[in-house]
């Protein structure tokens, strides 16, 4: 079995919500991310789902420190990133990269894409000035673009070009881990399925781990390994992803997946819907117990005592929910 | 006779870099009370074709260059403004993409939903709001009486969403268009507005235009299909048969594109190429550029959108001749 590049254990990150304009005082926190733990090993692609809100893109900014954990220990390689100082952050982000959903937004208009291709190389001393035109017109090759283009702006691409180009930036400092938030929502179907045949080849090619991160349950039951569904700052299930989505036992992970619409008619004529009632609660002041109750069809008065942990749920399998043995 | 039949409808929009022939000759047809699904990629034209029925193409740049869309006897293309704002927001009403930005901040709810009756019926502020009262609670706003009170900001995307569907269904109008009216919301949320449009559609046996890149949403919801490409329709056919048996290649490779009919960890099939610039003129067959099956003679000349099968029309030459068979 592979080692584990990366560890989570119980992150938590909240942000203060503060009220009054001469006095300010903090009257809450709003828990975006609260109490995550797991692990991805090398090679692996792991898939993080859940509505918006439900604090996945803040996982992923807490993973790379771009925003700072309240509590808990992320292990790279298993240094703690929490406590790396700026010089040790910096090597660090060799092995981590990122990659944004939005890739009109996440590439410097003003620089060509020779210029933002060769950064990373050059800050990290990856190469020389000599060397660097030809690391970047490989990189170009990797992300499938033809390396006369590096010349251009990013405004003369299209968005799955761009995103080929957010890619070949993540990659060029060879990392070990990559995030990807929503890489592919803001593309089109047919553009989607070549950034998504992309990534799978570079993760197989490159033994490179990957947190994907998506609404798109049908995307991410494609390209992950595993799967952890998110609800409200908390991991409701993980596992195995053809497991947890074909077969899901947490009931919000149910109503998730019956929620999808599948592009068959007929299926969709024959097949029984969990509407669920109601938004996500607000993570400010979440419900006591657990945070789903309000919207689950099978809560009962238990539910709202305490906060289910994870628990078995199956061969490689956890899901959080006191009555997963009673589910029809 | 059809509750709308548009023909040949022509928009483009002249802008510095050229003209962008965005809706190129369309011609189709909404019977009353059936939901028409209108699908396609980013820049096929269908958002525009909707905004020329409803009369919301900014002009200039835009300009209907020709075409008809007859409403119940009346063009809305040609006929004089009063006579079109008798139909419009009254008979057609049009619900977006984006609730936040489709509501007026500064106005409470009630002020926004009332308004098409204030306009459109001679009833009393008093009366209005009562009709609000009862539209707001059909469309699922728990809390009506308090809620119509609020700001857009008050409310997640979802109630927004629905708002919205209040606003436009106040009128009790016979067409609805709907333009990826869940695109930007989750899918939990989603589920609830489609299982909510269905219902009202029911109640009060209106007709629905229901534009999307979604195939799984038109899979659920429609009665006939209409596939764009390039600012034409390249395929319409009823939903069964266009699932089963698609006959444009477009179509087909749509369909191949998304990742939940493929086997998990293959490679995705992928349309190569990115759609066509169309302000550069077209010779042939728009799709050709990224079809499998192009040839010479799909470069020659635009081809025709014809019945195959009653029901069931496409723009292919070569499936026409024969000359395509999927299993290939």
């Amino acid at each position: 079995m592979a080692e584990n590049i990366l560890e989570l254990r119980d992150v938590r990150t909240y942000f203060p919500v503060h009220k009054g304009f001469l006095v300010r005082r903090q009257t809450g926190a709003v828990r975006a991310v609260d109490g995550v733990t797991f692990s991805v090993r090398q090679g692996e692609v792991l898939g993080l789902v859940g509505e918006s809100g439900c604090g996945k893109s803040t996982l992923a900014r807490t993973i790379l420190r771009l925003v700072p954990a309240t509590g808990g220990v992320v292990l790279l390689n298993g240094r703690n990133l929490g406590q790396a100082s700026r010089a040790q952050m910096l090597a660090c982000r060799r092995d981590l990269q990122m990659i944004f959903q939005d890739p009109y937004a996440s590439l410097n208009p003003r620089m060509t894409v020779h210029a933002t291709l060769a950064e990373p190389l050059l800050a990290h001393r990856i190469c020389g000035k000599r060397d660097v035109q030809g690391r970047v017109d490989e990189l170009m090759r990797t992300v499938g673009l033809a390396p006369r283009f590096a010349r251009k702006y990013p405004h003369e691409f299209s968005g799955g070009q761009r995103q080929r180009i957010a890619i070949a930036r993540a990659l060029a400092l060879r990392p070990r881990i990559i995030v990807a938030d929503e890489p592919v929502s803001a593309l089109d179907v047919s553009i989607q399925a070549q950034i998504l045949n992309l990534l799978s080849q570079l993760c197989r090619e490159m033994s490179l781990a990957l947190i994907f991160i998506a609404h798109d349950l049908s995307v991410v039951r494609h390209i992950s390994d595993r799967v952890a569904v998110m609800y409200l700052g908390k991991i409701v299930e993980i596992g195995p992803a053809e497991d947890v989505i074909d077969r899901p036992r947490h009931p919000y992970t149910r109503a998730l997946v019956s929620a999808i619409p599948v592009p068959d008619p007929e299926v969709e004529r024959a097949r029984q819907r969990i509407v669920l009632a109601g938004d996500p609660p607000s993570p400010i002041n979440p419900p006591a117990g657990c945070a789903f109750h309000p919207r689950c069809p099978y809560a009962v008065a238990r539910c709202r005592e305490a906060i289910p942990p994870l628990v078995a749920a199956g061969p490689s399998r956890e899901a959080a929910c006191i009555r997963l043995g009673e589910l029809p | 006779m059809p509750l709308l039949s548009v023909t040949d409808l022509r928009t483009h929009f002249h802008t510095r870099s050229g003209v962008y022939r965005a809706v190129d000759g369309v011609s189709f047809e909404v019977e009353r009370g059936e939901t028409l699904g209108m699908v396609g990629e980013s820049g096929s034209g269908k958002s525009v074709t909707c905004y020329s029925i409803m009369g919301l193409v900014p002009q200039p740049p835009g300009k209907i260059e020709g075409g008809s869309a007859v409403f119940d006897g009346v063009d809305l293309l040609r006929c004089s403004p009063a006579q079109a704002r008798s139909v419009r927001g009254k008979r057609v009403s049009m619900i977006f993409q984006d609730p936040m930005t489709s509501l007026n901040p500064y106005l409470r709810v009630s002020e926004q939903v009332i308004e098409p009756l204030l306009i459109h019926e001679n009833v009393s502020k008093r009366e209005a709001l009562g009709r609000a009262l009862a539209m707001m609670e059909a469309v699922g706003i728990s809390d009506a009486e308090h809620r119509i009170q609020s700001y857009p900001h008050e409310f997640s995307g979802g109630m927004r969403q629905r708002v919205m569907i209040a606003m436009a269904l106040i009128t009790r109008p016979e067409l609805l268009i709907a333009d990826e009216p869940t695109t930007a919301l989750d899918v939990t949320v989603q589920a609830q507005i489609l299982e909510l449009i269905r219902r009202l559609q029911r109640e009060l046996g209106m007709a629905v235009i229901y534009v999307t890149h979604d195939l799984g949403v038109v899979a659920g919801l429609c009665d006939r299909v209409q596939v764009m490409y390039a600012g034409r329709i390249v395929e319409k056919a009823g939903a069964s048969a266009l699932f089963r048996s698609p006959l444009h290649p477009y179509t087909r490779a749509l369909q191949r594109s998304i990742p939940s009919l493929q086997p998990k960890g293959s490679e995705l099939f992928t349309i190569p190429g990115i759609p066509p610039d169309v302000s550069k003129p077209l010779p042939g067959c728009a799709f050709a550029p990224r079809c499998g099956f192009a040839d010479d003679a799909c470069n020659a000349a635009v081809p025709e959108l014809a019945e195959a099968v009653p029901g069931h029309a496409h723009a292919c030459i070569r499936m026409r001749a024969g000359e395509i068979s999927w299993d290939a």
